[in-house]
């Protein structure tokens, strides 16, 4: 079976226990995304420390509903950003972006990536890469919120 | 136990693909979309192959042959639920009948007096019930939005059944029409659609029934109903995309403002403006679906010739054996009526902790299609506090073993995921 491909154990991990999950003050920008196809929901929040360019990201937090994949998605998200600089955690976003739209062909880079290699698997399903970038492009827009850039 | 023959699966070509590492394909997702049997496919093809010209143009064999190919698709989709000719507006598909009706009402406005009865505005309502499909929500809230009228709508019970404990409040003297399904995509809920019908009557309102989800699984017969305006789609019935029904009584056609407009609905048009020829054709701008009609007229007669009460009885079956399949697995709750009274065949059921999506990945890593998300119809999810459901439906060319195949998977997945 391809299950086991794709439900690598460090995302049913991630799953059934959630890091950086729930809503924190303080936060400068906000974003809510939702899946129209099957529902999921994300609400997530960023703190950053400094302004402009040379901003890091102090925290992360989120509400989120949805499947294992982008359940676990968000939290190893989490893991991965907080505490890089903006410009670092963006560059591991786009990184990921590459590796879901690679419809499995993708090399992951590990230095980069860490733990979120282990969604290799789910860019070979198209209907589960949305699940796998929920958490991401909120985090992106959120950022893009709290640096004052969104229209 | 009444079930059709199993050998009229060898009808549909791609039943017999083999899927995810050459597993048999079992397909329990047709209420989304139907398969098509090679006696559709091949209606559509002679038609290209031998006919092919546009309808109620030119006068060249082939254009009155095209013509003719059309409008007995026409005749008999109109024998197949009870109505006549004259009363079927081809559409691309039940939402575009939707919207077609829902847009004559906005622009009855500026259609002079013999729109009048159609006009809406400030102080009237729109009723529809929280079980609709988006296609029958969103164009009634965006008419509203358009005219200043308010919607308004029946709530659900536990059991996934409409609420009509205020059926004389909620459909009131300011109700200018009732929009409803006449069988819950999500849920399998058949309403009471003659009750509600019969109190929309009585303060002159209008009733437009949802039958997306009826046409293909049940004997309908439009006179029965008490409904002024009923759609369906093509791809659900067994026939192509791209092509849907909007029936409506005579009377109210004639009197419609037409939605898309353009060639071969008009009468007369000149620089300063045009008039409009009388329906079905005032409805059907531009050069028309004309295979897919075709197709979806070898669709009915594929279904009449089973016999539409054998195709109720057949699914009612299946259903009554998935309800008990799947309700015996621990962990597993039906979302929508228990029993099959009243009931269709569209199946949804959540897991205990594992997300829809989740359960579907299982279920079609071991061949079984089903849908997973909300449906199309997301108020339903909100009313029961889940945010998706995974949802089997059937139809005439699935069997026993296709439930079977389910109820395993799911425990499958239970098994997979460490729930069970």
């Amino acid at each position: 079976m391809q299950l086991e491909a794709m439900y690598q154990e460090v995302i049913l991990d991630h799953y059934r226990n959630p890091h950086n999950k729930g809503l924190r003050e303080p936060y400068e920008g906000e974003a809510h995304h939702v899946n129209p196809t099957c529902g999921d929901e994300v609400t997530l929040r960023v703190h950053l420390d400094g302004a402009g360019q040379d901003a890091t990201v102090a925290d992360v937090s989120y509400d989120a509903m949805g499947c294992s994949i982008s359940q676990a998605s968000a939290s190893v998200m989490t893991e991965l950003i907080i505490g890089k600089p903006v410009k670092e955690a963006m560059a591991i976003g786009d990184e990921f972006l590459a590796l879901m739209q690679s419809r499995g062909e993708g090399e992951p880079n590990e230095d980069v990536l860490e733990d979120a290699v282990a969604f290799t698997g789910v860019s070979k399903y198209p209907a589960r890469i949305k699940c796998a970038l929920l958490a991401w492009m909120a985090w992106k827009d959120a950022t893009a919120r709290a640096l004052g850039e969104a229209s | 136990m009444s079930l059709l023959p199993e050998e009229l699966k060898k009808d549909f070509p791609l039943l017999s693909r083999t899927v995810r590492g050459g597993r048999d394909l079992v397909y329990l997702d047709s209420g989304a979309t139907s398969q098509k049997p090679v006696q559709v496919l091949d209606a559509e093809r002679e038609f290209y192959e031998r006919h092919n010209a546009a309808p109620h143009r030119g006068a060249h064999l082939l254009a009155e042959e095209a013509t003719e190919a059309y409008e007995s698709a026409r005749t008999r989709i109109a024998t197949f639920i009870g109505g006549v000719p004259g009363e079927i507006v081809f559409t691309k598909n039940a939402t575009e009948g939707i919207n077609l009706v829902a847009y004559a009402l906005s622009n009855a406005a500026t259609f002079g007096a013999e729109a009048e009865r159609f006009k809406v505005g400030p102080g009237d309502e729109i009723v529809v019930t929280e079980m609709e499909h988006h296609a029958n929500l969103v164009p009634w809230q965006q008419l509203c939005q358009r005219t200043g009228a308010t919607l308004r709508w029946f709530g659900l019970t536990d059991e996934g059944r409409l609420d009509l404990d205020e059926l004389d409040t909620i459909i009131n003297e300011r109700t200018r029409l009732v929009a409803l399904t006449h069988q819950s995509n999500v849920l399998g809920t058949v309403p009471p659609v003659q009750r509600i019908a019969a109190r929309a009557r009585e303060v002159g309102a209008l009733v437009l029934l949802d039958a997306a989800q009826s046409v293909p699984h049940q004997p309908v017969d439009v006179r029965e109903l008490g409904a002024d305006f009923l759609v369906f789609s093509g791809h659900k019935m067994l026939g192509p995309t791209g092509i849907g029904v909007l029936w409506g009584r005579r009377e109210l056609l004639e009197a419609m403002p037409p939605f898309i407009t353009g060639g071969s609905m008009i009468e007369v048009v000149r620089m300063e403006g045009s008039t409009f020829m009388p329906p079905p054709q005032r409805f059907e701008a531009g050069v028309p679906m004309t295979a897919q009609a075709i197709g979806l007229g070898a669709a009915c007669d594929y279904l009449s010739e089973l016999g539409m009460d054998r195709v109720a009885a057949h699914e009612e079956a299946l259903t009554a054996y998935s309800l008990e399949r799947l309700g015996e697995i621990p962990g597993v709750r039906i979302i929508g009526p228990r029993s099959t009274e009243a009931r269709g065949g569209a199946v949804s059921f959540t897991v205990d902790d594992i997300h829809p999506h989740d359960v579907g990945q299982v279920l079609d890593e071991l061949g079984v299609a089903i849908r997973v998300g909300h449906h199309c119809a997301w108020p339903i999810c909100r009313r029961f506090g889940i945010p998706a459901t995974t949802r089997a439906t059937f139809y005439v060319y699935n069997d026993l073993a296709d439930v079977d195949a389910l109820a395993e998977g799911v425990r499958k997945a239970q098994k997979f995921f460490g729930t069970a």
